[in-house]
């Protein structure tokens, strides 16, 4: 495709969500401590600001096109086609965007570059994160080394064990992990122990959220940032086919691989949008992270959205093989979306995701996250109930390299 | 039976003295000792008493308070057992109870069957750490028609204009956050408490409360002789009350109570 200036996200299709108070419908606000409101406040100044400065601009899509590597590839997948096509030839067209291919392995690079360059403006010499798969907290060394910013990782301890070869590429970037051991030790309680560390640091301190959730301005920024995917993609659908796509689909743990493929097209009432969650061992069972499907309206890490809750408000430890979908909540904007019919949500478990794991490395020579698996996953159940043949935009949202070992210790191979 | 948050801190101010505010966490080890917990404490010259209800993510607490509402949970320890405890023990105390809870669980029940349980069961005040000015609107007006007095919270971080918009909402006192950071046990008081003291005296007629990081009777003192008109121990009473057995940390957290409130009564 040619480079066509990037822009932060299409201003037509932005409308007014959130509102003035981080609100999409009843979903987002800022749940937090009082010491972080006046955090809050600063950076939603200075992303006001940085949005509109030619420079910041300038900078952050250079940065974007020579060090991350973009635009991503919009990638026709032959062979995954044919094996959704019906006897007359006719079926889906599945397209992937090939996110994966981004410097990091994942698009969570989008973000936190973007984040990267606000600090370094702010003047925050220190930043954190919070990960689940490794992939945001690489995507933060990374970005942390580039700018020479001290950078703190909080992961579960779980999740540094099922996800080991990412936290050696963090520390080997300088970035110092610390294991978080409260709860499951997942991404929950890396995020609870992030938002600790920042209203104890908060004011030398930027922290770096890699998700479309928390308190207002996050899942706004952090959909801003990734919005670019769907931006690309438009432009690539229209240069291939010179049309847009019928269908987008990805998948959806707090969910900014998804925002950042869904909020172009908002406003594209013709094309069916679909968040695929984690049903892990099964929706009907106590083992799963499918938080739309599941959940009830709740508060979680400063943002009112769905929750996986007891009968008591108390938060429920979720489980998914994909660390980066283990998560109960979900950004408020897919809350939003979802209730007003806008966007649809399934849940795929944990086996139909390792299928597709495999599936897409034997057909196209691709090895898809564990996470990206589970919106690949869904092709098997959507492809056959399509008529004709629908145009299908799979945000293949990051690579399997580091779930290689996970994989390898289930399948026994 | 005990008067309101605001009417206790008057009767206090009449005598020049601050107000213990020492917190606990409901149901570690169980609530039995909780409920004896309460007693002591009355008995030992607690003013008033914060009552942390255990929740899963307590985004606002160190590690002592996360551990004890982990072990509280574990114990199987809910909203309504807490509140029933509550009920029995209330009315034996002169130290009116504020519950300290997280905002999932009000949402979870419902804002209005929240306030009438906590009504029911003798509460006098609440503290919601996560529910900052901004989003406080939606439980201020009916907890005010209820009778109960949300406190609301101020930090080192709030600029002027939200001290005051802060203050002139919230109810029985202002809550000083004293130290950017988490509930638990620190070493020293930063002089900043004193500029903020100082700062909240300017702007408002309502009892101050400082809390965060008191652990020692030192501090204590040093924040009321900065003014403050009520001082909030946490993580020490917790860390205290979890050693040993249930009998030996209540014996630890009266001798506690007993040392800070000579701490801060005024020689005469």
């Amino acid at each position: 495709m040619t480079t066509t200036p990037i822009k932060l996200s299409n201003p037509t299709a932005i409308e007014n969500r959130p509102d003035a108070l981080g609100r999409y419908g009843q979903f987002g606000g800022k749940y937090v401590p009082e010491t972080l409101m006046p955090a809050l406040f600063e950076l939603e100044a200075a992303y006001q600001e940085y949005r509109k400065d030619p420079t910041f601009q300038a900078e952050l899509n250079g940065l974007l096109k020579d060090y991350v590597g973009r635009p991503s590839p919009l990638y026709f997948a032959e062979r995954l086609t044919e094996h959704y096509a019906r006897p007359d030839g006719s079926g889906p067209q599945i397209y992937l965007k090939r996110e994966d291919l981004n410097h990091t392995g994942a698009h969570k690079i989008n973000n936190a570059l973007a984040q990267a360059l606000m600090a370094k403006r702010m003047g925050k010499k220190r930043v954190i994160a919070e990960t689940g798969a490794g992939q945001h907290g690489v995507a933060t060394a990374t970005v942390c080394a580039r700018f020479g910013l001290e950078c703190i990782i909080y992961m579960g301890v779980h999740d540094m064990e099922r996800q080991s070869l990412n936290v050696f590429r963090m520390r080997l970037m300088g970035a110092e992990v610390r294991g978080v051991s409260s709860g499951t030790g997942t991404l929950k309680d890396a995020t609870s122990e992030a938002i600790r560390d920042w209203v104890t640091n908060v004011e030398t301190t930027h922290y770096i959220l890699g998700s479309v959730a928390g308190p207002h301005p996050y899942p706004m920024i952090v959909r801003d940032f990734h919005a670019i995917i769907g931006v690309e993609a438009r432009q690539q659908c229209l240069e291939k086919w010179g049309g847009l796509p019928d269908i987008l689909i990805a998948c959806v743990g707090g969910g900014s691989n998804a925002m950042g493929l869904f909020h172009e097209f908002i406003n594209e009432k013709s094309i069916r949008i679909i968040g695929v969650e984690a049903a892990g061992h099964g929706v009907e069972t106590d083992k799963h992270a499918a938080t739309l499907t599941k959940g009830r309206v709740g508060v979680l890490h400063g943002a009112m959205s769905y929750l996986l809750q007891d009968e008591q408000g108390q938060v429920i430890e979720p489980h998914s093989i994909s660390a980066g979908l283990d998560y109960p909540g979900v950004g408020p904007e897919h809350s939003y979306l979802m209730d007003v019919g806008r966007a649809e949500y399934y849940a795929v478990t944990d086996q139909q995701a390792l299928d597709a794991f495999q599936q897409l490395s034997q057909l196209e020579g691709i090895i898809p996250a564990l996470e990206t698996s589970h919106a690949i996953a869904y092709l098997a159940t959507l492809c056959p109930q399509l008529p004709g043949s629908p145009r299908i935009v799979l945000n293949c949202s990051g690579r399997g390299d580091k779930d290689v070992l996970t994989v390898s210790k289930v399948l026994n191979i | 039976m005990p008067s309101s948050i605001s009417q206790t801190f008057e009767t206090l101010r009449d005598r020049a003295q601050c107000a213990l505010i020492p917190f606990l966490t409901a149901g570690d080890p169980d609530l039995e000792t909780t409920a004896e917990a309460l007693r002591l404490l009355d008995q030992q010259g607690a003013d008033m008493i914060e009552l942390g209800v255990p929740y899963s993510d307590p985004l606002a607490d160190g590690p002592v308070i996360q551990a004890a509402a982990t072990r509280a949970l574990a114990k199987g320890t809910t909203l309504d057992q807490v509140l029933a405890m509550v009920t029995q023990v209330a009315p034996t105390l002169r130290s009116p109870i504020i519950l300290f809870t997280y905002y999932n669980p009000i949402l979870n029940r419902g804002i209005e069957q929240f306030l009438q349980n906590l009504v029911a069961a003798g509460v006098k005040g609440l503290v919601v750490p996560d529910l900052p000015l901004e989003e406080a609107d939606i439980l201020l007006k009916p907890a005010e028609k209820a009778g109960i007095e949300v406190i609301l919270l101020v930090a080192p971080t709030s600029p002027a204009e939200r001290i005051l918009a802060i203050a002139a909402k919230s109810q029985g006192f202002i809550y000083l956050v004293s130290t950017t950071g988490v509930t638990g046990v620190r070493d020293t008081m930063e002089d900043r408490v004193k500029v903020l003291i100082e700062q909240l005296r300017q702007v408002t007629d309502k009892p101050i409360g400082v809390g965060f990081g008191i652990s020692q009777p030192e501090h204590a003192r040093q924040v009321m002789e900065w003014g403050a008109d009520g001082t909030i121990v946490g993580s020490a009473f917790v860390k205290r009350l979890s050693e040993g057995s249930p009998k030996e940390g209540l014996k630890a957290l009266s001798e506690f109570c007993h040392t800070l409130k000579v701490a801060i009564t005024p020689v005469s």
